[in-house]
């Protein structure tokens, strides 16, 4: 490792620190694009198996390269802007929506050490980029002046700010007990406790004291990233694709490409917050980045199982559950976890 | 201030909700239906122009066209009502085959039925289970008369052969290994009656997963109860039948009404619903699949101990045999007569109507005596259905609309004819 600093740093010179970043940018966005590539896969097949078919199963062997081909048919198709829609902004809109989705990997660890940015603030900041997602599918209904596309879009402005607060209520709950917003020392604060040292490790884990906050998180969570049963902004059936009806080839593959990135992303989080990140679930296994990809899959494979089996809410039902069940929850969770901490039966000091 | 006005959105034709070329103008203020505004026409083929220009059993496949997830049953209407014109009566047998090809196809009907509803509702593995089953009776379909779809199996007079004693076989293919096509071809080894008794079998258990995966389903409920109410009055001002009719708590079922076919000799009961909301009729058509399985099962053990012809042996109207025609004379006779002209049936007019799965199903005709109908007109219970979308989902939300659309279960080809 110094002898790849001191590489870089006789080539570059001075620019060598911003050199290093990029290069450690493109380590992370590179896998992220394969990973959502593949995760279309996963779906595919997991939903496939669950609805007693195959998925894809003929470009390559057992359908592996379909991500490639699709990707590359979306690549190479035009991007159609409708006649009426406003041209600027309906060009931008699907970058708002994938920028944050990427940006918010900077302050992702995926060890204690592997992190690009490790920032005191880093939920913080992750609160904030997710928040400016919801830009792109606002903007993108507009543009294309369709009716569909705006109903999508005022659907999914009020939907993403319903949940945003009750899945901040959910964090600060987790920044309660942990007392940092570094994601680092939050995952550490999650190995200690009696569990962790009887050896049990996944019982200290956030998931447990906090119960109903992971349940209102992971559900805020699905609901923050347009997925069934809360697709509401898409609606297949209802407004045929939503806020992004209007888009086609590599326009709409970034809308896409966006979801995903973010279905990765709160399973990240997930992981992170809840279900301790790298830590191993028992003791006499080592802690390693594997078993952050494991949670990980698994949230992931939760929102899909999600996906095959629930009917979608309609958008005041959708509302009526953020705002007149989960928000009141989160206060009253709030509330007992403060009293919880200060009373004589503290688990976290 | 500025001008706040209500907006038209134009659902369809091309909508993945709207079951074919549905259009709806709807008027909106914000997400909630004002005026609800259903188009038609869109899949007009002039079925009752044409069969007037057709003998009288070539128009039996123009009836499959109609309500083209429930063909046998088209057909039952009018086969029956070219018999009550020519007062024939139809073997034993053939009642029977008929009653037990009409639950068939009910439960087909109504097994697309749930898993569109529930695509439309968001639920979408519905459908993919629904069509596994669809599957093994569209083979029985394929047994009888030689097609998946369009049966073309009634004929006036009876139907048009007896039941196979075997069944179509899966082959080994590239996509079937042999193992596999073995296994397919399991419980297709016997007749057409033993395969249908081993689905008759299955069938409670499939029934039972789909109420596992939305009857009792908070989200399913929370979009259907309460949603589209039809009182019984108004259901029966606005010409409901069928489910739509029940669901509303009127228990008219033209099987127990008014018996054709077999319907008084089999045991069955009429599910019958409280409120009048999509969540009623929903139970309603649930629950009418499973009396559909229980009259197959009374069909197969009648069908198996009586033995007999299947279609009338008036030779006006059914063909002769084959061997027949070939040593007799007067059977050659018929058989040209009857392939070339068709049937003459006598001056009148008849109507008839069955309790087809979508509702009253009914043709009328009139007969000037010549080997065509005069004039043939359809009832089809789903353009009543379809009329009574406005009031059904006003100040309700666009999402509602299709689920209203869904439970109504309208199929374009008999609403356009």
């Amino acid at each position: 490792m110094d002898a790849l600093m001191n590489f870089g740093q006789g080539i570059f010179g001075g620019a060598w620190p911003a050199v290093w970043t990029l290069i450690k940018i493109v380590l992370i966005v590179a896998p992220l694009m394969l990973g959502v590539a593949y995760l279309t896969y996963f779906e595919r097949k997991v939903i496939g198996f669950m609805q007693v078919r195959i998925g894809p199963n003929r470009v390559g062997p057992w359908g592996l390269i379909q991500p490639i081909a699709d990707g590359l048919k979306l690549l190479l198709k035009e991007i159609i802007v409708p006649s009426g829609s406003s041209k600027a902004v309906f060009v931008i809109a699907p970058m708002l929506a994938i920028a944050p989705a990427l940006a918010a990997w900077a302050v992702i660890p995926f060890t204690d050490t592997l992190v690009l940015a490790n920032i005191d603030a880093s939920l913080l900041y992750i609160l904030a980029i997710t928040s400016m997602g919801v830009y792109g599918v606002i903007l993108s209904g507009w543009a294309s002046n369709s009716k569909y596309a705006f109903l999508g879009a005022m659907r999914s402005a009020a939907q993403m700010v319903s949940y945003e607060i009750a899945m901040g209520f959910a964090l600060i709950t987790v920044l309660m007990i942990a007392g940092t917003l570094n994601f680092v020392d939050i995952v550490d604060g999650q190995n200690k406790g009696m569990f962790a040292d009887m050896g049990l490790g996944f019982l200290s884990w956030n998931w447990l004291p906090l119960l109903p906050m992971f349940l209102v998180y992971l559900i805020s969570g699905t609901a923050e990233l347009n997925r069934a049963p809360f697709d509401i902004a898409e609606g297949e059936s209802e407004i045929v694709a939503g806020f992004h009806v209007e888009y086609s080839g590599m326009a709409f593959a970034l809308f896409f490409l966006a979801e995903y990135a973010n279905m990765i992303l709160v399973a990240a989080l997930t992981s992170l917050l809840f279900l301790g990140g790298w830590l191993s679930p028992v003791g006499f296994l080592p802690d390693g980045i594997w078993w952050m990809f494991a949670k990980m899959s698994f949230v992931l494979f939760l929102f899909l199982w999600f996906r095959a089996t629930f009917p979608r809410y309609r958008y005041d039902l959708l509302m009526r559950l953020g705002w007149k069940v989960f928000l009141p929850l989160c206060f009253f969770w709030v509330i007992i976890v403060g009293a919880w901490m200060i009373s004589p039966l503290n688990i976290w000091n | 201030m500025a001008d706040i006005r209500n907006y038209t959105l134009n659902f369809g034709p091309q909508h993945p909700a709207a079951h074919g070329v549905l259009r709806l103008v709807l008027e909106m203020d914000g997400e909630v239906v004002q005026r609800a505004d259903p188009h038609i026409g869109l899949l007009h083929r002039a079925t009752e122009k044409l069969a007037e220009t057709r003998t009288w059993v070539q128009s039996v496949p123009y009836m499959d066209r109609l309500d083209y997830v429930s063909t046998m049953c088209n057909e039952h209407a009018y086969c029956l009502g070219v018999e009550k014109l020519l007062q024939l009566e139809v073997p034993e047998r053939g009642k029977y085959i008929r009653t037990m090809f009409d639950e068939v196809t009910r439960i087909l009907n109504h097994l697309l039925w749930i898993g569109c509803h529930a695509l439309d509702v968001g639920a979408m593995t519905m459908a993919l289970y629904t069509f596994r089953e669809r599957e093994d009776l569209m083979d029985a379909y394929e047994a009888v008369c030689g097609a998946r779809l369009h049966a073309a199996y009634y004929r006036p007079g009876g139907v048009y052969r007896d039941l196979p004693d075997r069944m179509p076989q899966y082959r080994e293919s590239t996509w079937t290994s042999a193992k596999k096509a073995k296994e397919l071809n399991d419980n297709r080894s016997g007749s057409l009656l033993d395969f249908l008794e081993d689905f008759t079998d299955r069938f409670p258990k499939y029934h039972a997963e789909y109420h596992t995966l939305l009857t009792d389903n908070r989200i399913w409920k929370q979009r259907l109860v309460h949603v589209g109410i039809v009182s019984p009055e108004r259901a029966m001002q606005l010409g409901f039948t069928g489910a739509m009719l029940r669901g509303s708590g009127i228990a008219w079922d033209l099987r127990k009404k008014q018996p054709y076919a077999a319907y008084d000799k089999v045991d069955f009961d009429v599910p019958v619903g409280v409120n009048g909301d999509s969540y009623d009729r929903y139970l309603v058509r649930m629950e009418e699949m499973l009396q559909s399985n229980r009259i197959i099962k009374q069909c197969i053990a009648w069908l198996r101990a009586n033995p007999g012809p299947v279609i009338t042996d008036n030779h006006k109207v059914a063909p002769p045999n084959r061997e027949a025609m070939k040593s007799n004379m007067e059977e050659l006779i018929h058989h040209f007569k009857l392939f070339t002209e068709g049937i003459h049936v006598p001056p009148g007019e008849a109507y008839a109507a069955i309790e087809h799965p979508k509702g009253e199903f009914g043709i009328y005709f009139v007969s000037d005596g010549a080997n065509k109908p005069y004039r043939m007109k359809i009832r089809a219970p789903g353009f009543a259905h379809l009329a009574a979308m406005d009031e059904m989902a006003k100040g309700h939300m666009l999402a509602d609309v299709v689920t209203i659309i869904g439970s109504q279960d309208v199929v374009f080809g008999e609403i356009d004819r």
